[in-house]
């Protein structure tokens, strides 16, 4: 009960709180779409990716303005995107290839910036190191409602797109004898990845946002068949592993959230991928001894 | 102390250290990047993280040792959950390694910001390293100074990760390239799979002291992939994957040098750059090469075509009307300016000649025309 008053009335825990939900919801939506497509480590490429970008929008703008450090992340993660897929489509390099060297080569890029801006500002002035492994307890209300305007921006994209995304993710090359253009859709697509990138980035850090992209996902494709309903579920496990790692980060001194969200995000997908109903591997392990038993008789 | 011969100066330890773990990355690297593993490499790279806070634990304080042991231990977990939820057929294949090795880096920083906040176990050197005290920290054993450990530890690295290549060459190029053939002829893929993600394990855990998780990588991904970009020949691939990587270690300690950043960040970064270099400029597989290539192709397509248009209205009626330039244009559906310029190539080539504006066919010309209407007919 005093935990529910705390999470009403104290300040910092309420945007804790919303903002690792929303980050949830946010990233559990996209994630659907990215894991369908085989893509569950583009979001991890993209969030590397974005902190070079962070960084030279810092050194631009001279200010640590969350709108501009962003909006470098996202360029960031668009050139990283583009150069991708240049070097799968033309080269003879996997994907699997690709996204390593992409993301390394990035990462390493922005860490020689970081340590460059850090050495010549003041140590932690620059605030930038929290992007690396994420700092929600930092989260001011300012905060959240950038992220809310981000990610109510992506979602109504979505459900805009819905049908397309939903082909695109099923049947390309059906969408694309329909007529429709799957590049340009595929590129919108990633492009809302990178805002939930973008979003997380703050909350969870650079390393465990490929978590928070391909868990909510794979733990809701566990229970359903259907798209839509996956979707909504991923958007809860999402949102509840946020509330969940924010809650138990308050519980005792020094728990990090952004860990608490993931672990908790982990397990959600562990126990869907154990005991969902039809698919759950317990059900097949029983299913499987009384075959055997049966057979036996 | 008899350490004179060890006394080498920082900048050369730390050089070294580079070139060091280059060469230990590049040589498994190659195979990674054949057999699509990049990633899996990756995910060890991080999830060693709660192995080494392990290791710190048990042995009450950082020990060489003990950390080698605990990160050995969870990238070997790591590789059989990722195998384990694959292969439940529930969980794609990026998307088990987008599970289990964030749960695994998670598990580390938490373990490390509620139990050793307030030791030296510094998470930003988790990612980023620490190349720079390279030469600090010095190996003593029986009280005699041996130089800097992580040459010694990164060295060993090498030889043994020389020694796996070069003992198991055959067998890693076949598992490889035919993993069928490699079953069939008596040695088992799935043993060489293991043994590849053994000794990669180790040479993360041993150079991610030096150069920290996604920096290592990086030097096993990127200059593989540079070295799969110039040449057709494993043998040769290892070697430039090599070269790419020492190079990428010396010239990013001087980039560093100059920039007072991180070392090992730049490192990483040249061997980006190299890369970048290499997939514009490789002669074989580089943008610029496909491109020119398809140019010229275009090109010497577009100068047929000419020919045989010419040669199939010579001796008509209309022949004069036929090899006018400004009629060949819209007749052959070319820009004027692409028109223009296969006409001018043409001329050089010596196919065709101009005579107050009609074009005419020379004796090759005319010889180009038959071989390739004949091979049109053929086709057709």
């Amino acid at each position: 009960m005093e935990l529910l008053r705390d999470l009403i009335f104290d300040y910092t825990l309420r945007n804790v709180a919303l903002g690792s939900a929303l980050l949830g919801v946010v990233s559990g939506v996209l994630g659907c779409f990215a894991v369908l497509r085989r893509q569950g480590l583009l979001g991890d490429a993209l969030a590397h990716a974005a902190l070079p970008g962070i960084c030279i929008a810092y050194l631009l703008a001279h200010a640590k303005t969350q709108i501009v450090l962003l909006l470098g992340a996202a360029v960031a993660g668009w050139i990283a995107t583009i150069l991708l897929l240049q070097i799968v489509r033309h080269t003879r390099i996997s994907e699997d290839g690709a996204l390593g060297i992409v993301l390394s080569t990035f990462f390493a890029f922005g860490i020689v910036l970081l340590t460059f801006i850090t050495k010549r500002s003041d140590a932690h002035q620059s605030g930038l190191d929290k992007f690396l492994f994420g700092q929600a307890a930092a989260l001011v209300a300012e905060d959240v409602t950038t992220m809310a305007i981000l990610g109510g921006v992506a979602l109504a994209i979505v459900v805009l797109l819905y049908k397309e995304f939903k082909l695109l993710a099923f049947d390309a090359a059906f969408a694309a004898s329909l007529g429709f253009n799957t590049n340009t859709l595929s590129v919108l697509l990633t492009s809302l990845i990178v805002i939930a990138v973008v979003i997380g980035l703050q909350t969870v850090g650079v390393v465990l946002m490929a978590a928070m992209l391909v868990g909510p996902a794979v733990a809701a494709r566990q229970w359903t068949n259907r798209l839509s309903a996956m979707i909504v579920l991923a958007a809860l496990f999402g949102a509840l592993s946020g509330l969940a790692g924010a809650l138990i980060s308050v519980s005792d001194e020094g728990i990090p959230t952004g860990p608490m969200i993931i672990l908790s995000l982990t397990a959600i997908a562990l126990f869907s991928l154990l005991f969902a109903p039809e698919r759950g591997l317990v059900w097949d392990a029983m299913r499987r001894r009384m075959q055997k038993a049966a057979l036996a008789d | 102390m008899t350490n004179e011969r060890f006394d080498m100066s920082a900048s050369l330890a730390i050089i070294l250290t580079g070139v060091l773990v280059a060469t230990a990355c590049a040589l498994l690297g190659v195979f990674l990047v054949l057999r699509r593993m990049a990633m899996l490499a990756d995910a060890i790279s991080h999830a060693i993280l709660p192995g080494i806070v392990a290791g710190y634990f048990l042995a009450q304080g950082p020990n060489l040792l003990a950390g080698f042991a605990g990160a050995s231990l969870a990238a070997v977990i790591t590789v059989a959950l990722v195998e384990a939820l694959q292969n439940t057929r529930r969980v794609g294949g990026e998307s088990a390694i987008g599970i289990v090795f964030p749960a695994m880096f998670a598990l580390g920083t938490f373990l490390v910001s509620k139990y050793f906040a307030n030791v030296h176990l510094d998470t930003d050197a988790v990612l980023y390293g620490n190349i720079e005290f390279a030469a600090f920290d010095v190996l003593f054993v029986n009280d005699v100074n041996l130089g800097p450990q992580s040459l010694w530890v990164m060295g060993a690295l090498c030889i043994i990760n020389l020694l796996f290549v070069g003992l198991f060459f055959k067998e890693l190029k076949l598992a490889t390239f035919d993993p069928g053939l490699a079953a069939a002829l008596g040695f088992s893929p799935v043993l060489i799979h293991y043994a590849l993600m053994a000794v990669v394990s180790i040479t993360t855990v041993g150079a991610f002291t030096a150069v920290g998780a996604i920096l290592v990588v990086a030097f096993m991904i990127v200059p593989a992939a540079t070295a799969y970009l110039l040449t057709d020949d494993l043998s040769r691939m290892i070697v430039l994957a090599v070269v790419a990587g020492a190079a990428s270690a010396v010239a990013g300690f001087f980039i560093a040098l100059a920039l007072d950043a991180s070392v090992a960040g730049a490192m990483a970064t040249m061997t980006g750059a190299f890369f970048l270099l290499a997939l514009l400029f490789s002669p074989s597989h580089g943008l610029v090469a496909k491109a020119r290539r398809l140019q010229r192709q275009r090109m010497r397509v577009a100068m047929e075509n000419l020919v045989v248009h010419l040669f199939n209205h010579e001796h008509q009626a209309y022949e004069e009307h036929e090899a006018e330039v400004a009629h060949l244009s819209s007749e052959l559906r070319w820009q004027p300016g692409f028109a223009r310029q296969v006409i001018g190539m043409a001329k050089r080539a010596q196919l065709v000649q101009q005579a107050n504006g009609h074009l005419m066919l020379t004796g090759t010309g005319r010889e180009l025309a038959q071989r390739a209407s004949a091979l049109r007919d053929g086709e057709g």
